[in-house]
């Protein structure tokens, strides 16, 4: 039998490579976040900020592609897996994006308040471990790799240990010194924010599982 | 955007009755139309005016124009063998030439007078090719066009007009007789041929009209109701009668 319905595949393929690319920028966009955030670089935040609209344009575009494939195409079967799982991770990557946006917003506050209470480092390790899950569950997209998309689903508990972590940490500055515990509370937010993005990657690893197997995993 | 063809407020009477109200479109050069609606709206008697089928149906008057590269198809002075030459049309069924593969190609290009045989040999390949067909046939090009498939019939039929050069195709619902592989083989075929050719297509299959087409039209009653781009049509028509229609509601 030959190859019939080529320029379909190649649609879907294109619509995987530009959530994968849209995955990237949200990435980066938090790990840029993080890095004003510890190094009190305002420039550098306002510019994550501004970025953040690009990346809600590219969510519309990427739905929209969705929406026409769906009524020209009439996915079935993995097909339909993979525009449905698309839109999903969309969203969740677009939420990735807004978290970023958020975390740059308490990076220009904190550095218009005054010096860091303490250097960070707790704060850019767990943003290294949400990213990385991150790139991992865009990998396993692009790869349709179910075994690495089940280790991002593990990696998921070690963000929320270190959340926890930093949260008592928090609580003891405010608790020694009151007057941290305006950018203490600030820095809780920003720990919580990335506990969500490491949420959202584990999210597309799931739909990672779903699309490669058509099962949907167990929710915590 | 150049437009390929242009009809204005034509008209088609078929003797007191008005089978095409007034329909004014304009048809993109190198892009796909697809032709909707349900049977008896008008959609296969318009297509047909686009090369002047119609002249050979008796009682039939038509007003208005159809322009082809901004020149009236419809003008007195038009040479209609050479029309159907640039604009040429594939039926519903296929309907090969009781001769061979060979033969069915090269009819076109005889009758146009080319007798060379080195020419005609190539001409045949690049058709057969063009309709991707020449891999399944060019080992028994001599043979019975008549013992092929019907989805290779098909083709084989697109090749026959591709070999006088045509600048238009015309398609009236030419999948209508063909199994779902063979259906897909054409329409991966028409995305193709669109890279060189201006395609019309009627086609009662919606589904075929959204995968294949760039823009599409809505027929109903001999009207026009809505005209836009394919991804328009689908995901959010202006007309509700168009919508009815899309979604199966209609009536």
């Amino acid at each position: 039998m030959s190859i019939t319905r080529q320029s379909y595949d190649h649609e879907l393929e294109n619509l995987r490579s530009d959530i994968s690319e849209m995955g990237n920028l949200v990435g980066l966009a938090i790990g840029e976040a993080v890095k004003a955030l510890a190094t009190q670089n305002i420039d550098l935040a306002s510019k994550i900020m501004a970025g953040d609209d690009i990346i809600d344009a590219i969510e519309v575009d990427i739905e929209d592609k969705c929406m026409v494939l769906i009524a020209r195409q009439q996915p079935l079967a993995r097909d339909l897996r993979i525009i449905g799982t698309g839109l999903k991770i969309t969203t969740d990557l677009e939420r990735i994006g807004d978290h970023a946006f958020d975390i740059a917003k308490i990076a220009i506050k904190v550095a218009e308040s005054g010096p860091l209470v303490k250097p960070l480092v707790d704060l850019p390790r767990m943003a290294d471990m949400a990213q990385k899950m991150l790139k991992e569950s865009l990998e396993a997209y692009i790869n349709l790799d179910i075994t690495l998309a089940e280790q991002v689903c593990q990696a998921d508990d070690s963000v929320d240990d270190i959340y926890q972590q930093i949260f008592r940490e928090l609580l003891t500055y405010m608790m020694e010194d009151p007057r941290t515990i305006s950018q203490a509370t600030q820095l809780i937010f920003v720990a919580r924010y990335l506990e969500r993005v490491a949420d959202h990657a584990t999210n597309i690893a799931e739909w990672v599982i779903y699309l490669v197997t058509g099962q949907r995993m167990r929710k915590k | 955007m150049e437009y390929k063809i242009q009809a204005n407020k034509l008209k088609l009477y078929y003797g007191d009755a008005l089978a095409l109200k007034k329909i004014s479109i304009q048809v993109v050069k190198n892009s796909v139309l697809a032709l909707i609606g349900p049977s008896g709206c008008g959609k296969s008697t318009f297509i047909k005016t686009l090369n002047r089928m119609n002249d050979l149906v008796d009682g039939v008057r038509i007003e208005g124009e159809v322009l082809l590269d901004h020149i009236n198809i419809y003008h007195p002075d038009t040479d209609v063998v050479m029309l159907r030459k640039r604009v040429g049309m594939v039926f519903q069924r296929p309907n090969p030439f009781p001769m061979s593969v060979y033969d069915n190609i090269a009819y076109g290009p005889r009758i146009h007078g080319l007798n060379n045989k080195k020419r005609l040999d190539e001409i045949v390949e690049k058709s057969l090719r063009g309709a991707a067909l020449w891999e399944e046939v060019k080992d028994r090009l001599h043979t019975s066009a008549m013992g092929m498939s019907g989805g290779q019939q098909q083709r084989l039929c697109i090749a026959r007009l591709l070999a006088v050069e045509p600048e238009v195709l015309l398609m009236d619902e030419p999948c209508s007789a063909l199994d779902p592989i063979s259906t897909m083989k054409i329409e991966e075929l028409v995305t193709e041929l669109k890279q060189n050719y201006t395609i019309v297509m009627v086609t009662h299959n919606m589904q075929q009209a959204a995968r294949v087409s760039d823009y599409t039209a809505f027929f109903l009653n001999g009207e026009l109701i809505e005209h836009d781009k394919t991804d328009a049509i689908f995901t959010r028509p202006q007309d509700k009668r168009t919508e009815d229609y899309i979604t199966g509601r209609f009536g």
